[in-house]
């Protein structure tokens, strides 16, 4: 299986197929339903968003609470579908992966492709499973939205699927 | 008649709600573990594998099988000779509100659907029948979101036959593809009116998924397996793990159809008191 770190870069992307088994390492960002709406608001505003999208990777995720002695709770992928409007202005803003569950809209695949970027599956239901693969959370923005803020996870070797790959193949198609 | 406090409901609710979330079902995680035995799809029998580790690191840490501690669904049966002191209804709220704490749950309940807001652990959906005797049953269903978008209503016309409820089905099932964590389980409801089937989807997703199915029920699986969505949506054999259907008395004018999809995670903890 391949070790691919965060922030992505091309050379590591661009050689990765639809169906391929990776193991993710490095920093990625939750962000799901409302913090996206925030976020797309925010571009279209023009105001700062709150970490920096180049070559970064988002995790469609709402943790559970963090239980005593543990670094995060359940923590496993939502329904990608929900955030394939957002998508594309995010890709166009630097937007390098993203990690979810489930099939995109033909559009998303057009612009993951376009902006040479990737969608991988993370294990769909096994929230206990990967946070075993967490090593570090911390709040970054939106700390209102309470499971829907953003969090900085760090991960190692987590398991995933690339769903669509930079070419746009995807892996239900 | 029996009497049986409020205090006492609400911390058996509390410990259902722990329960239900992080200790799968016996009867989901024997037939998930028969489908890992089966499939022959290597990616496929890797996705069942790793949800099948997902439920041992869940009851062994007490974690949440699933983030998505979904919209608890509280099903009821007073028994006639039961009289409860106190607030039933608030003691409910205060044992689910208890429990999820507890178990550090995601605060998934938002008060108001259109303005959203803070989300937190007020609410839930309670469903309550009165039958006969002198006990109290109380069943928690919690309910994840990604698979409850998933579900289907329709109204059909009542010379509608068999085959086209199927279609509905099966294609139901289809249009879930890879968004609601597959295998689903599969409850439907037949019957009644167009909230009572809805409500009988749901019911459906209590039974017990290995117990003996009807025709029809076995007719919908082989079908649903044909549609090769497989664990994650990677392929393979197991698309359904069941397929549950309710069925109801109705008019003559109508032939309301609910389908209800859950996902691979179908929580759920009963006790009686």
């Amino acid at each position: 299986m391949k070790k691919i770190n965060t922030p992505l870069n091309d050379k590591d992307i661009l050689n990765l197929r639809a169906g391929d088994e990776i193991l993710l390492s490095g920093e990625i960002y939750t962000a799901r339903d409302q913090a996206h709406k925030r976020m797309v608001d925010a571009i279209k505003k023009g105001s700062r968003l709150p970490f920096i999208l180049k070559n970064a990777v988002i995790y469609y995720c709402g943790p559970a609470k963090t239980p005593k002695g543990k670094i995060i709770g359940s923590c496993g992928p939502t329904t990608s579908s929900r955030m394939d409007a957002f998508t594309p202005l995010l890709l166009s803003k630097g937007l390098k992966g993203m990690i979810g569950k489930g099939a995109r809209s033909k559009e998303v695949r057009s612009v993951i492709k376009k902006n040479k970027a990737i969608y991988l599956l993370a294990p769909a239901g096994c929230g206990a499973l990967i946070s075993k693969y967490v090593k570090s959370a911390k709040t970054v923005a939106y700390k209102d939205l309470g499971p829907e803020r953003i969090t900085q996870l760090e991960v190692k070797n987590f398991p995933l699927i690339v769903g669509i790959d930079a070419k746009g193949r995807s892996i239900y198609a | 008649m029996k009497i049986i406090k409020a205090e006492k409901i609400t911390k058996t609710v509390a410990d259902l709600c722990l329960k239900a979330n992080c200790v799968l079902r016996k009867d989901i995680l024997r037939k998930l573990k028969s489908a890992y035995k089966q499939e022959k799809n290597s990616r496929a029998k890797k996705a069942l594998g790793a949800i099948i580790e997902n439920a041992r690191i869940a009851r062994k840490e007490k974690l949440a099988i699933c983030q998505d501690t979904g919209l608890p669904i509280v099903f009821v049966k007073l028994g006639q000779d039961v009289r409860i002191t106190g607030d039933f209804k608030k003691a409910v709220l205060k044992g689910i509100a208890l429990g999820y704490q507890r178990g550090n749950f995601r605060e998934s309940i938002i008060q108001d659907p259109l303005k959203r807001g803070k989300s937190s652990y007020k609410g839930a959906i309670i469903h309550i029948d009165i039958v006969r005797g002198n006990k109290l049953g109380l069943t928690v269903l919690p309910k994840g979101f990604g698979c409850e978008n998933k579900s289907q209503m329709k109204m059909f016309n009542p010379t509608a036959g068999i085959e086209e409820v199927k279609k509905f089905i099966v294609n139901t099932v289809k249009s879930s593809g890879a968004d609601a964590c597959p295998p689903y389980v599969v409850g439907v409801g037949i019957g009644g009116s167009a909230d009572y089937a809805g409500f009988l989807a749901k019911v459906a997703l209590l039974k017990k998924i290995d117990t003996k199915r009807s025709g029809l029920e076995r007719d919908l699986e082989k079908e649903i397996g044909k549609l090769g969505i497989g664990p994650m949506g990677l392929g393979g054999k197991v698309t359904c793990l069941a397929i549950k259907i309710e069925s109801y008395p109705t008019h003559i004018a109508g032939l309301p159809v609910a389908i209800n999809i859950s996902c691979h995670a179908l929580r759920s903890a009963s006790a009686t008191l």
